[in-house]
């Protein structure tokens, strides 16, 4: 028998404890995090071999990967929070390559002070999200910096996925005469988070549309594999990725307002904020652009699926060596569709 | 959206289009100035022009906010809130207005003032309470229709005796914009700028009412139909100002009777009299000094005033030589007879205040309009 007392650790105070140094200096405390908070809630079979790294089988093809860093003030909003926002945000950068996504990482930069008991929100909101999506978060790691050196959590995920055989979807594939197709309304994440900004907080039922669309993407490229162009509409919202489309493919679009899925009470917020809803930020939304002869099958596959029941075809794409967005407004004039300049701030008249 | 869709109906909009080629004399054409941003803004976003016979052109007046604030007045600002440690709390649109040496108050807050964004007076009073170590100031700017606001916040600033707030007033009047307009040589003696009529303003007019601009229809013998922000509204008016020239009245009408009266919102008049005096002359980006042309606070509430708090000496600095926003604003030139239109000035990196805000004449052309100046490919 060992003389040796076995070390005794309290656990983790998920309630009142609150994040210190301590817990990112690579010693006891942060081995204690990872293992009563992460591994706990992420719980799988690479995880659970404690290696600096996750080890897998490729598989033959393309693979995909795509990184990304969320800051979301707050944290917590309508319909979601910077956990759940973290994965479906990566998942969905890897689905725009009409792949699937296998395995994510996650990396976590958390201020100093921050409660364990938000801390442990957002992770069993992360976990949730990876389960419900079928995409292990596979390796991770965790910094601390100093109080006022971050805002709360920054969490960067990176994704990998396979591409099908026979899907080549890139923003250059947009040719004149295709359809472009949004998967529902706009703007709702982007005016979920608004209505809990500090200084702004206005009564709203508007909830985030985060979610994972690789189920959707899944569904369309399996019924339409020849989509030429697919992206989600992220911070900058419909406009800003259309700007980006007609740029790469070096093409012009025109759409038609009216076509365009916006719900009232998203319309309401922006119009007193004077905000526009094409510029808004979507975390659940897609953009699809295929040829005019797919554009039936496609919006029927995708009216099919839970995420895309309010799909329309809301405009075209056509020559232009301007690579100009333009819009016919519902009014019957026209319009330029502009990169954002800056922020969108609200107008004071 | 009830109540708003119904003035952006397309089906009513070509009623009225058809109304407006009809009533327009093809024998002549007519030139209407908007005066507010919030028109400009209007007619841009849902492409009020396009409805609009070729004999009937629109002219962006100097009605945005944002834009007509000198350099000069957003130096002080930047001033207030990097050398004298102060919170400054300003509107959202005023933050990129580009200040002298390649500032703006985005960049001063990049540099580490503390600036705040907020949606109204009554925000920088509550940040005031928040921070009663620190020294807030309000960044008021505006026409007639955010005056009231701001008077306000002052009023509830001495009740609570909140002592460490105060504002840096530049709100300016409308009427005294428009005469300077219509007094330009360009307007009144060389005839270079045909101008018709005004759209005359929709919220500032809720506030003084419809009364101020009839000294100027009789006197300048202008038409002006007072019209709401929805492009509708803007599109009625148009038809009234067609009317009233072709049968030769010079009259004030309104077309906004659901929010304008003749005499306005007295109470906001009281409120803002009480508080506010004018200045004898103030800057405004564009049109130069016009006397009588904006307000100040007055001298039983001069705690609450920045600009004697801090002992602020008030600089005036050019706009960029070949920067055209002047000539813009009084409707002489269009955006794109401007040299750096497009070119060095764009909303990203603004040279002059007309594209700065997307009221502003240039950044409506920009941001809306731009496929106009080159011929479009398919539609």
């Amino acid at each position: 028998m060992s003389e040796v007392k076995k070390g005794y650790i309290r656990p983790l105070d998920f309630k009142h404890g609150r994040i210190d140094m301590s817990h990112g200096s690579g010693g006891r405390a942060m081995a204690q995090l990872i293992d009563e908070l992460f591994l706990r809630a992420f719980d799988n079979e690479w995880l659970r071999q404690l290696n600096d790294q996750a080890c897998f089988a490729v598989t033959t093809g393309r693979m995909v990967m795509a990184t990304d860093a969320h800051v979301v003030s707050p944290l917590f909003f309508p319909g979601g929070d910077i956990g759940c926002l973290s994965v479906h945000g990566t998942i969905n950068d890897v689905a725009m390559a009409g792949a699937r996504p296998l395995y994510l990482s996650a990396s976590f930069v958390i201020e100093e002070g921050f409660p364990l008991a938000d801390l442990r929100r957002i992770v069993d909101s992360m976990a949730l999200a990876s389960q419900e999506a079928r995409v292990p978060i596979i390796t991770g790691d965790t910094k601390v910096v100093e109080q006022g050196k971050g805002d709360g959590v920054f969490i960067t995920t990176t994704s990998v996925g396979v591409v099908p055989e026979g899907v080549n979807i890139s923003g250059e594939r947009a040719r004149p005469g295709d359809r472009i197709i949004v998967s529902g309304t706009i703007g709702d994440h982007g005016m979920a988070i608004m209505s809990q900004r500090e200084n702004l907080r206005f009564d709203t039922e508007i909830v985030s549309d985060t979610a994972a669309l690789h189920g959707l993407v899944a569904a369309m490229v399996m019924a339409v594999p020849d989509i030429h162009v697919l992206r989600d509409p992220t911070r900058g919202g419909v406009a800003t990725t259309l700007n980006e489309i007609a740029r790469q493919a070096g093409v012009g679009m025109m759409l038609d307002e009216a076509a365009i899925p916006v719900n009232s009470q998203v319309a309401a917020a922006c119009e007193f904020l004077g905000l526009d809803p094409l510029y808004v930020a979507n975390e659940g939304k897609l953009i699809a652009v295929c040829a005019p002869g797919d554009a039936e099958r496609l919006l029927e596959v995708m009216r099919a699926h839970p995420l895309g029941i309010r799909a329309a075809v809301i405009g075209e794409v056509h020559e232009d060596p301007h690579h100009f967005v333009q819009m016919k407004t519902g009014f019957g004039g026209r319009r330029i569709v502009d990169w954002l300049s800056g922020e969108q701030l609200p107008r004071i008249c | 959206m009830k109540y708003v869709d119904e003035f952006r109906d397309g089906e009513v909009a070509r009623t009225l289009a058809a109304k407006i080629a009809r009533a327009a004399d093809t024998g002549r054409s007519y030139s209407f100035m908007e005066f507010c941003g919030g028109h400009t803004h209007a007619i841009s976003r849902y492409g009020v022009t396009d409805l609009l016979p070729a004999n009937v052109r629109m002219i962006h007046g100097p009605g945005c906010p944002v834009c007509v604030l000198p350099i000069g007045r957003i130096d002080l600002a930047i001033k207030l809130a990097l050398e004298r440690g102060v919170i400054l709390c300003s509107y959202g649109d005023t933050l990129r207005i580009p200040a002298s040496e390649g500032l703006s108050l985005l960049k001063a807050k990049a540099r580490g003032a503390d600036i705040r964004m907020v949606y109204s007076a009554a925000d920088a009073l509550t940040i005031a309470q928040q921070n009663p170590q620190r020294e807030v100031v309000f960044f008021a700017i505006g026409f007639e229709t955010t005056t009231p606001p701001t008077a306000l916040v002052i009023k509830q600033a001495e009740a609570l005796r909140v002592t460490n707030f105060s504002v840096l007033c530049n709100h300016v009047l409308t009427p005294s914009a428009i005469i300077t307009i219509l007094e330009s040589p360009e307007v009144r003696a060389l005839g270079t700028v045909p101008l018709d009529g005004f759209v005359g303003p929709a919220h500032v007019s809720t506030v003084i009412g419809s009364r101020p601009y009839e000294f100027f229809a009789e006197e300048y013998r202008k038409p002006v139909v007072i019209a709401g922000f929805e492009p509708l509204d803007v599109m009625q008016a148009i038809l009234m100002l067609v009317n009233q020239v072709n049968e030769g009245r010079t009259e004030v009408e309104n077309e906004f009777t659901r929010a304008v009266t003749r005499d306005g919102n007295q109470k906001a008049q009281t409120l803002v009299s009480e508080m506010f005096d004018l200045r004898s002359s103030f800057e405004w980006r564009g049109l130069g000094e016009v006397p009588y042309s904006a307000l100040r606070i007055r001298a039983r509430y001069r705690l609450f005033d920045a600009e004697h708090r801090f002992e602020l000496a008030y600089r005036t600095v050019p706009d960029n030589k070949a920067c055209e926003c002047g000539a813009i604003l009084r409707g002489v030139k269009k955006p794109t007879d401007c040299k750096l239109f497009a070119t060095v000035c764009t909303p990203e990196n603004p040279m002059g205040s007309c594209m700065v805000s997307s009221e502003g004449a240039c950044a409506a052309h920009y941001s809306y309009g731009r496929f106009k100046d080159i011929k479009v490919v398919a539609a």
